[in-house]
């Protein structure tokens, strides 16, 4: 690892403050990816900004269906939320899936959000659940935040304070983990509102990230049910091909994923 | 450079370290607590693994300026004097090793895993559970005998107790 110089915040305040006095700086969330990244070289931040120890990034809120996740929460505290199982129990699943026990109790959402990994696990949660990023200054759409292969909306300096959304009627997420990483060779998120309305979102497999797909989502909305996922296509044109899997081999997967997903929904 | 000062196995300790020192070289070289191994060097093998304010974690991951003012926990905390930990009981009694490279970070994710679960664990969680933690000797099957018969025994433990 190159040579790094260590800040602790105590405030969201102070955080953007010493993010922002130093060129080359990063947050520092749980460090389950930067952390692992720089002791390869293949990350150089000059400063770190630990945000660990900042009270009002973590902690988990439910109020009917309507949920907020604090950006420092780690993916073990939303595994293990009961308020969160008894609204939300998909993403309590999706987290409890992520990386391996040790990983869970350092990692947090708001890293994972940030980071936007085409294979993460979070950014399909999101984009599925219409949820909404809340920054320190403003609030970004899901559909708006994720905006290419480790690319989001954020500024320069910007940071993820929290997570919201309103819980649907039934969810579930269904992954096809790469054996040795954990992480999505192909995970499709499915979301169903009370009026009908259905989500349907993919990480792992796109070329350029997660993505909507419209095609289950409509035949979804008008039958919800893995059977009606038969006659959708999926093109591989627009998906990765890597040593890991093929794009024809994942746009079977995505199909597969969403129907398991329907059906545990 | 940094002052790091942090509580480990009890005991208060501070040392200078580089602000990119690891948690885990902080402990094997400042400390000189050389039982927790570094084992991959890319945060998948688990040999590192310590606990820090009581949750399991991975040290080569996680900066010694992050852990301080923590609670860390290490293999070599866990033993009462001479007697052996119930979890290290279990994989001597059950060949749950042969190389031991990988097997600090094995013990300590086992109790880690023993104090959400209890004794509730069954086989499939076990494995699950060993998911950040790899043995290229055993082939797992004794070390998941160990963590089960640990379980059995400290959740007796616990029952007998109350």
């Amino acid at each position: 690892m190159y040579a790094t110089n260590y800040h602790r915040a105590s405030s969201v305040q102070d955080a953007v403050r010493m993010r922002s006095a130093a060129d080359e700086s990063k947050y520092l969330a749980g460090g389950m990816t930067l952390i692992a990244t720089m002791k390869q070289r293949l990350a150089a931040p000059s400063d770190l900004v630990d945000l660990r120890h900042i009270p009002s990034l973590r902690g988990i809120s439910v109020d009917g269906t309507s949920v907020r996740i604090g950006a420092a929460t780690t993916h073990y505290d939303v595994a293990s939320s009961t308020e969160l199982k008894a609204a939300c129990p998909a993403i309590c699943d999706l987290a409890h899936g992520i990386g391996d026990p040790h990983v869970r109790h350092m990692g947090t959402i708001g890293g994972s959000v940030a980071n936007n990994d085409p294979a993460a696990d979070y950014p399909a949660a999101l984009l599925a659940l219409d949820a909404v990023i809340v920054t320190n200054t403003r609030e970004i759409k899901a559909g708006d935040f994720f905006t290419g292969l480790f690319e989001t909306a954020l500024q320069d300096a910007e940071m993820i304070v929290a997570v919201t959304f309103d819980a649907p009627a039934k969810a579930a997420y269904a992954k096809f983990r790469n054996p040795a990483s954990r992480y999505a060779m192909t995970g499709v998120f499915v979301a169903r509102r009370d009026n009908g309305d259905v989500r349907v979102s993919v990480t792992g497999a796109g070329a350029d990230g997660v993505f909507r797909h419209p095609g289950m989502e409509a035949a979804l909305s008008a039958n919800w049910s893995p059977d009606s996922l038969a006659g959708v296509s999926v093109d591989p044109s627009d998906l990765m091909s890597d040593i890991h899997a093929s794009a024809e081999y994942r746009a079977n997967l995505v199909k597969v994923m969403a129907k398991r997903a329907v059906a545990a929904a | 450079m940094a002052k790091v000062k942090m509580t480990v196995n009890g005991r208060h300790v501070g040392a200078e370290c580089e602000d990119r020192t690891l948690l885990v070289h902080f402990l094997r070289e400042n400390l000189a607590l050389t039982g927790t191994h570094v084992g991959c060097d890319t945060t998948q093998c688990g040999a590192c693994v310590v606990h820090m304010d009581g949750r399991s974690v991975k040290s080569c991951t996680i900066l010694a300026a992050q852990a301080a003012g923590s609670t860390i926990l290490t293999i070599e905390g866990i033993s009462n004097g001479g007697e052996l930990h119930p979890v290290q009981a279990a994989f001597k009694a059950n060949h749950g090793l042969q190389c031991g490279f990988c097997t600090p970070g094995m013990v300590m994710t086992a109790i880690d895993m023993i104090r959400r679960h209890g004794a509730n664990l069954d086989e499939a969680t076990v494995r699950a559970e060993l998911d950040g933690n790899i043995c290229r000797c055993t082939g797992y099957h004794n070390i998941v005998k160990s963590i089960l018969a640990a379980a059995a025994e400290m959740g007796g433990v616990k029952q007998a107790a109350e």
